[in-house]
C-alpha cells in the first residue's frame, strides 16, 4: 500500500490522471455544441497539477521503493510540460471546431500524454521510463491520426506508429541487456551494480545503454531517427504538432537526463563521442534541409530537429552549467516554438489553413500583431539577441565551450549562423513581399490570442530577465551535480 | 552621470511610442516625437561628457549596472552601461549626428507612404547603436552589435518593393553573418579563457591570462567581425549594394554610425590587441589595402551614392590602419570627422536627388552649384574635408593617421596610405565636378518634376539646416583634434604614445600627403573642368585596367560563382534527394493511390517507411558500433 506522503508527492500525476479520465465521463454529458467546456475542464486540471507541483517544490521524495522520483528536477520539467500543454490546448479549442474533430477523445489524449511526459520526467527506474514513454507514444499516436478523414493524417499516424513501434522494441531491449548485465531496472541501483560489479567495460552493459540511446533518440527525433519528423508534423493537426514538438521532446530529454544522471554518470565518458556525432548530425542535417523548405509545418519540423542537436550540447558538457541549460533551452523553446505553432494555427479560414510560406507575404501589412508575434519567435529561434532564444542558445554554447567542447561549440554557431537564414525568410516574406493571388486570412478567437499572447510574454521575459528561470533550473540539478 | 542610461532609453521611448501610437500622432507628431526622442539623447550625451570632463582624468570611468541579466553558478552578466572617454565620444557622435539626420529625413521622406516605419526603425537603430557602444561587456555588445546589423537590413530594404532592394538587405545579411560567426566564436573564446565576460575583468587580467598564440586567435576572430560590419576586404562587397536604402539611412547608418562600430570595437578592445602583435598587424594591413583598393574602384563609378559608398570603405580602411599602428585616439578623431563630413556628403547627394527626380547618375548631372547654392557650398566643404585640404576637418584626422603609421616605422602602409589619399581627392573632385560644375546635363535625360517645377530648385530649410550645421563641423571638426586626444588619452594610457617625429619631418609629411591631394584636384580639373584630358581617351588607353575597376574587379561575380551558387546547389541537391523523395512522392502518389485501392496503398506506404526504418537501422547500427566498439 502505498503511504500518504507518497500519494501527495505523486499529486501533480495524480491530478492530471484523474483530470483525463472525467473529460472523458464529462464527454459523454455534453452536447457536440458546448464541447469547448472540456477544453477549460482540461485547463483547471492543468492548473491545479501545475499548483501541486509548485507545492511540493524543493522536497525530495523518492517513491514505491525508488521506482519513482519528485525532486526539483522533474518538477521543474512537468511544469514545461504542463505549460506547453496549456499553450497547446488554447491553440486546439477553436481549431478542432472548425475543423470538426472536437471530440472530448482529444483532451484526454492530451492529458494522458502529458502524464506520460511526467511519468518519464520523474522515473527512478527503467521499466517506469517504458511506462511514461508508451503511455505518452500510444496518445501521440491517435492524436496525430486526429483528423480522420484526411488521407495525409492517417498516413502520419501510421508512419509514426510503424516506426514508433519499431524504436520501443530497441527501448525495450536496451532495458533487457541492462538488466541482464546488472540485475536490476532501478536507476539507482544500476549505478551501485556498475560501481560494485566492476561493470564499467561490459560490452553486455554498452549494447544495452547504446539501444536505450536508440529508443530515446527516436522520441526526440535526433538524426538519423528523425525521419518520420516531418511527414508527422505536416499530417498531424496543426496544434497537435507544436504539442509533440515541445512536449515529447521535453520529456525524450528528461527520461536522458534522469537515466544518464542517477544510472551512468559513471560511463560519462563513453558516451559523449557518440553523443558529439550525433548533435552534429542533428543539427547540421536539420538546418540544411530546413533551408530549402516551403511550408510551414516541415519548416518547423527540421527546425525543431536542429535544436534538438543543440539541446544535446548541453547533454555531452555534463556539468551543472550544461545541464541546467539544457533546463533552461526546453523552457526557451517551449515558448517559441508552440508560439511560430499558434500563429500558424491563427492563419487559416475556418478550415482551410494556409501553410504555405507564400501565404505568409504581406502579413506585416494586413495583420501586423500577429506578423509581429510571428517576427518574435523567428528572430528567438534564430537566437537573435535579446530573445530568450539567444540566451538558451548562449547557455548551451557557453557550456559546451566551459567543458571542453570548444569545436562542437563552434559548429554550433557556424549552424545557428545557417540557420538564421530560413527564420529571417519568413519575416522577409511576412514584411516585404506582397501576396500574389490569394490572400490569407486569419482567424481570431480570444484563446488563441492568449496563447499567442503567453509565448510572446515568455520569449521576451525569458531573453531579458531570465535569472529567476536559470536559478530554478540550477535548483534542479543540485542534488545531481552540487552547485 | 547615472543619466547615462536615459541616452539609450530615449530613443527606446521613440521607437514605443511611434510604433504604438504614431497613428494618432500623424505624421508632424511621429516627426516630433521621433526627432525629440534623439535630440533628448543628446542632450543627456552631452549632460554626462560634461560630468565627466568635472572628473579627475584618471577616474573617467563608471559603470551603471541596469539590472543581472544573465547568471549561471559563479558566472553572472549584467547589463551594464560603461561610460568612459570613448564611450563618451561615440554617443555624441550617434547621437549628434543622428539627430541631424532624423531632422533631414523628416523633410526627405515627407512624401513616403512608410513615414511611420521609417522613423521607428530609425530610432531603433540609435538606440541599438547607443547600447552598442555603451555596454559594459561582450555580451550586451554583442547584443546591440547584432541589432544595429538587424536595423540596417530593415533599413537596406526599406522600400521593399523594389528588387534590388530586398535582394541588397539579403546580401547586407549574408555578409555581416560571415563575420559575425567570427565575432561570436571570439566571444566564445574570451568567455572560455577568462570565464566572465566583463571589459573591466578581461582587459585587467588579459596580460597574465593570454599567450600570444591565444591573444591572436582571439583577436583575429573579433576582427572577422570588424571586417564584416565595417565592410572591409574581403566581406565589403554588401555596402555599395546597401545604398539602395533611402539616402539618410546611408548617411546614418551606412557612413556616420554602424559600419564604424569595428573600429569602435576594435578599439575598445585595444588591450588584446596589443597583446597579438600579427593581428595588429593584420588589421594595419587588411586597413591600408581595403583603403587604396575602394579608392581605385571609386574613381570609376557613375552612382552618386555608390561613390560615396566606396569612399567610406576607403576611409574606414584608414581608420583600420590608424589603430593597427597603435594610433586610436587618430583612428577615432577620423572617425569623428569622417561622420560630419561623410554624413555631409551624403545628406548632400540626398539632396541633389531629391532636386533632380531620383536621378543618381552624376554624368546626367552638372551645372547644379547655381540651381542649388546652399547644397553646392555645403557639400564644398565636406569635399575639401576629404581631400584633405588645410584647414578642413580631415586633412588633420587623416594627417594624424598618416603620421603615426609613419612613426611606427610602416613606411609601406604609410606610402599607400599617401598614395589612396590622392586617389581619394582625385575621385571627390571628379564627382564635384561633374556634379556641381560645368554645363547641365540632366535636361536631356530626365524629366525633372515636369508637374510643377522645369529646373532643379533648393531643398527645403529642414533638410539646408541640417546640412549647414555638418558643414560647419566637416570644416572646423579638425580644431577639436587636440582637445580629443586629451579627452581620450587616459583610455589608451596604458598603450604607448606614438613616438613624436621630428618637427621638420611631421612638415615634410604633411606637404607630401597635401601635395598629393593637391594633385588628384588638379587631375580631376584637367579632366573634367578644362577638359584638356579627355576621360574617355583615357579609359581607353587603360583599357583592361578601366574595365576592372569600372566592374569593382568582379568580385560580386566570382563570390556568386565560388560561394553562393555552390551552397544553394548543395542545400536543394540534399532537400531533394532526402526530403521531397519522402514527402512529396508521397503526396503524388496519394492521387493515384486512391484509385488503385488496398493494394497500391500498402505497397506504397510500406514502402516508404520501410525506407525510414531502413535508415533508423543504420542509425542503431552508427550508434551500437560506436558504443561498443570504440
Amino acid at each position: 500500500m502505498p503511504t500518504t506522503q507518497e500519494l501527495i508527492a505523486i499529486s501533480p500525476e495524480i491530478i492530471l490522471a484523474l483530470w483525463a479520465l472525467s473529460v472523458m465521463f464529462l464527454d459523454l454529458l455534453i452536447a457536440q455544441s458546448r464541447k469547448s467546456i472540456l477544453a477549460y475542464w482540461s485547463l483547471l486540471g492543468l492548473l491545479l497539477a501545475g499548483g501541486a507541483e509548485f507545492s511540493l517544490w524543493g522536497r525530495e521524495e523518492i517513491l514505491f521503493q525508488g521506482a519513482f522520483v519528485q525532486d526539483n528536477l522533474s518538477l521543474f520539467l512537468d511544469l514545461v510540460l504542463l505549460l506547453a500543454t496549456g499553450l497547446s490546448l488554447l491553440m486546439a479549442k477553436g481549431y478542432i471546431k472548425d475543423l470538426e474533430m472536437e471530440h472530448g477523445e482529444y483532451y484526454t489524449l492530451t492529458l494522458f500524454a502529458t502524464l506520460g511526459g511526467m511519468l518519464m520526467a520523474g522515473a527512478g527506474d527503467l521499466l517506469i521510463v517504458f511506462l511514461g514513454l508508451e503511455v505518452l507514444s500510444l496518445s501521440l499516436y491517435v492524436l496525430s491520426g486526429f483528423r480522420r478523414t484526411e488521407p495525409m493524417a492517417q498516413e502520419a499516424s501510421l508512419k509514426y506508429f510503424l516506426l514508433g513501434a519499431f524504436a520501443s522494441g530497441f527501448l525495450l531491449y536496451g532495458i533487457a541487456l541492462v538488466f541482464g548485465s546488472t540485475g536490476t531496472t532501478l536507476l539507482g541501483g544500476i549505478a551501485v551494480a556498475i560501481t560494485e560489479g566492476g561493470l564499467l567495460g561490459d560490452p553486455l552493459l554498452l549494447l544495452g545503454l547504446g539501444l536505450l540511446g536508440v529508443g530515446l533518440s527516436f522520441k526526440v527525433a535526433l538524426v538519423p531517427f528523425h525521419m518520420w519528423t516531418p511527414d508527422v508534423y505536416e499530417g498531424a493537426p496543426t496544434p497537435v504538432a507544436g504539442y509533440m514538438s515541445v512536449v515529447a521532446k521535453a520529456a525524450g530529454f528528461a527520461a536522458a537526463l534522469r537515466i544518464f544522471l542517477s544510472a551512468f554518470l559513471q560511463l560519462a565518458g563513453d558516451w559523449t563521442l557518440l553523443l558529439s556525432l550525433l548533435a552534429l548530425l542533428t543539427m547540421s542535417g536539420g538546418n540544411i534541409i530546413a533551408l530549402a523548405q516551403s511550408n510551414m509545418k516541415r519548416l518547423l519540423a527540421y527546425s525543431s530537429i536542429a535544436h534538438a542537436g543543440y539541446i544535446l550540447l548541453g547533454v555531452i558538457a555534463l556539468n551543472s552549467w550544461g545541464l541546467s541549460s539544457v533546463l533552461f533551452y526546453l523552457a526557451a523553446y517551449g515558448f517559441m516554438n508552440l508560439g511560430a505553432f499558434a500563429v500558424i494555427v491563427a492563419l487559416r479560414d475556418g478550415e482551410r489553413e494556409y501553410l504555405a510560406l507564400n501565404d505568409y507575404a504581406g502579413l506585416g501589412s494586413r495583420h501586423p500583431l500577429l506578423a509581429l508575434s510571428m517576427a518574435i519567435f523567428m528572430l528567438s529561434l534564430a537566437g537573435v539577441p535579446p530573445t530568450a532564444g539567444f540566451l538558451a542558445k548562449f547557455y548551451i554554447f557557453g557550456a559546451a565551450v566551459q567543458a571542453g567542447y570548444g569545436w562542437l561549440a563552434i559548429l554550433a554557431v557556424l549552424n545557428s549562423v545557417l540557420a538564421a537564414f530560413y527564420y529571417l525568410r519568413v519575416i522577409v516574406i511576412m514584411y516585404m513581399r506582397e501576396p500574389a493571388g490569394q490572400v490569407a486570412k486569419m482567424t481570431h478567437s480570444p484563446a488563441l490570442a492568449l496563447a499567442i499572447f503567453l509565448a510572446v510574454i515568455g520569449t521576451v521575459q525569458l531573453g531579458l530577465f531570465p535569472a529567476a528561470v536559470v536559478e530554478l533550473a540550477q535548483a534542479s540539478l543540485f542534488p545531481f551535480l552540487g552547485s | 552621470m547615472d543619466f547615462v542610461r536615459l541616452v539609450p532609453g530615449f530613443p527606446l521611448l521613440g521607437v514605443v511610442l511611434v510604433a504604438l501610437t504614431g497613428r494618432f500622432l500623424g505624421r508632424r507628431g511621429t516627426a516630433l516625437v521621433a526627432c525629440g526622442a534623439v535630440g533628448l539623447a543628446f542632450a543627456v550625451a552631452l549632460g554626462v561628457t560634461g560630468a565627466l570632463l568635472q572628473t579627475p582624468p584618471e577616474s573617467r570611468e563608471v559603470e551603471v549596472s541596469l539590472f543581472t541579466w544573465a547568471a549561471v553558478s559563479d558566472f553572472q552578466v549584467d547589463v551594464s552601461l560603461l561610460l568612459d572617454p570613448l564611450s563618451a565620444v561615440m554617443i555624441l557622435v550617434v547621437s549628434g549626428v543622428g539627430f541631424l539626420i532624423h531632422v533631414y529625413s523628416v523633410g526627405y521622406m515627407a512624401q513616403d507612404p512608410g513615414f511611420r516605419r521609417y522613423f521607428a526603425y530609425l530610432n531603433l537603430f540609435v538606440f541599438s547603436m547607443v547600447i552598442l557602444v555603451l555596454a559594459g561587456n561582450f555580451l550586451l555588445l554583442y547584443v546591440g552589435w547584432e541589432l544595429v546589423g538587424l536595423c540596417s537590413y530593415l533599413l537596406i530594404s526599406f522600400w521593399y518593393e523594389r528588387k534590388e532592394a530586398a535582394k541588397a538587405g539579403m546580401k547586407a545579411f549574408v555578409t555581416t553573418r560571415i563575420g559575425d560567426f567570427g565575432f561570436a566564436l571570439g566571444i566564445f573564446l574570451i568567455f572560455a579563457t577568462f570565464h566572465t565576460l566583463d571589459y573591466a575583468e578581461v582587459f585587467g587580467s588579459a596580460s597574465q591570462v593570454l599567450t600570444t598564440g591565444l591573444a591572436t586567435a582571439i583577436t583575429l576572430l573579433l576582427f572577422l567581425g570588424a571586417v564584416g560590419k565595417s565592410a572591409q576586404i574581403p566581406l565589403y562587397v554588401w555596402l555599395p549594394d546597401a545604398m539602395e536604402g533611402p539616402t539618410p539611412v546611408s548617411a546614418l547608418i551606412h557612413a556616420a554610425t554602424m559600419v564604424t562600430a569595428g573600429v569602435y570595437m576594435v578599439t575598445r578592445t585595444h588591450v588584446l590587441f596589443e597583446l597579438a602583435p600579427i593581428s595588429m598587424l593584420v588589421v594595419a594591413v587588411i586597413g591600408a589595402a581595403t583603403a587604396f583598393y575602394a579608392a581605385t574602384i571609386a574613381t570609376a563609378q557613375d552612382d552618386i551614392k555608390r561613390v560615396l559608398a566606396y569612399s567610406t570603405i576607403s576611409q574606414l580602411g584608414y581608420m583600420f590602419l590608424a589603430v593597427g599602428v597603435g594610433a586610436y585616439a587618430a583612428g577615432i578623431f577620423h572617425l569623428t570627422t569622417h561622420a560630419f563630413f561623410k554624413a555631409l556628403m551624403f545628406l548632400g547627394a540626398g539632396s541633389v536627388m531629391h532636386a533632380l527626380a531620383g536621378e543618381q547618375d552624376i554624368q546626367k548631372m552638372g551645372g547644379l552649384r547655381w540651381t542649388m547654392p546652399l547644397t553646392s557650398i555645403t557639400f564644398l566643404a565636406g569635399w575639401l574635408a576629404i581631400s584633405g585640404i588645410p584647414p578642413f576637418s580631415g586633412f588633420f584626422s587623416k594627417d594624424e593617421i598618416l603620421a603615426s603609421a609613419f612613426a611606427s616605422g610602416q613606411i609601406l602602409l604609410w606610402l599607400v596610405g599617401v598614395i589612396t589619399a590622392g586617389i581619394t581627392a582625385f575621385y571627390m573632385s571628379r564627382q564635384v565636378f561633374l556634379v556641381f560644375f560645368g554645363e547641365p546635363r540632366y535636361s536631356q535625360h530626365t524629366a525633372i518634376h515636369a508637374e510643377h517645377r522645369s529646373v532643379p530648385h533648393e531643398s527645403p530649410w529642414i533638410m539646408t539646416i541640417p546640412l549647414a550645421i555638418l558643414a560647419v563641423l566637416a570644416a572646423l571638426g579638425g580644431f577639436l583634434g587636440p582637445v580629443l586626444e586629451d579627452f581620450l588619452g587616459p583610455v589608451f594610457a596604458a598603450s604607448e604614445a606614438r613616438q613624436s617625429l621630428p618637427p621638420l619631418n611631421e612638415a615634410a609629411l604633411i606637404i607630401l600627403s597635401v601635395a598629393a591631394a593637391g594633385l588628384g584636384i588638379f587631375i580631376a580639373w584637367l579632366g573634367y573642368i578644362r577638359r584638356g584630358v579627355d576621360p574617355k581617351l583615357v579609359a581607353a588607353r587603360l583599357g583592361l585596367v578601366y574595365r576592372l575597376v569600372r566592374n569593382k574587379y568582379y568580385v560580386d561575380e566570382v563570390y556568386h560563382a565560388l560561394l553562393i551558387r555552390p551552397v544553394w546547389q548543395a542545400a536543394s541537391v540534399l532537400a531533394t534527394a532526402v526530403d521531397q523523395a519522402g514527402i512529396d512522392g508521397v503526396v503524388n502518389a496519394l492521387g493515384s493511390i486512391m484509385q488503385s485501392a488496398g493494394r497500391g496503398l500498402r505497397r506504397v506506404q510500406t514502402g516508404f517507411v520501410r525506407s525510414y526504418a531502413l535508415i533508423f537501422l543504420v542509425g542503431v547500427l552508427l550508434v551500437l558500433a560506436i558504443s561498443t566498439l570504440r
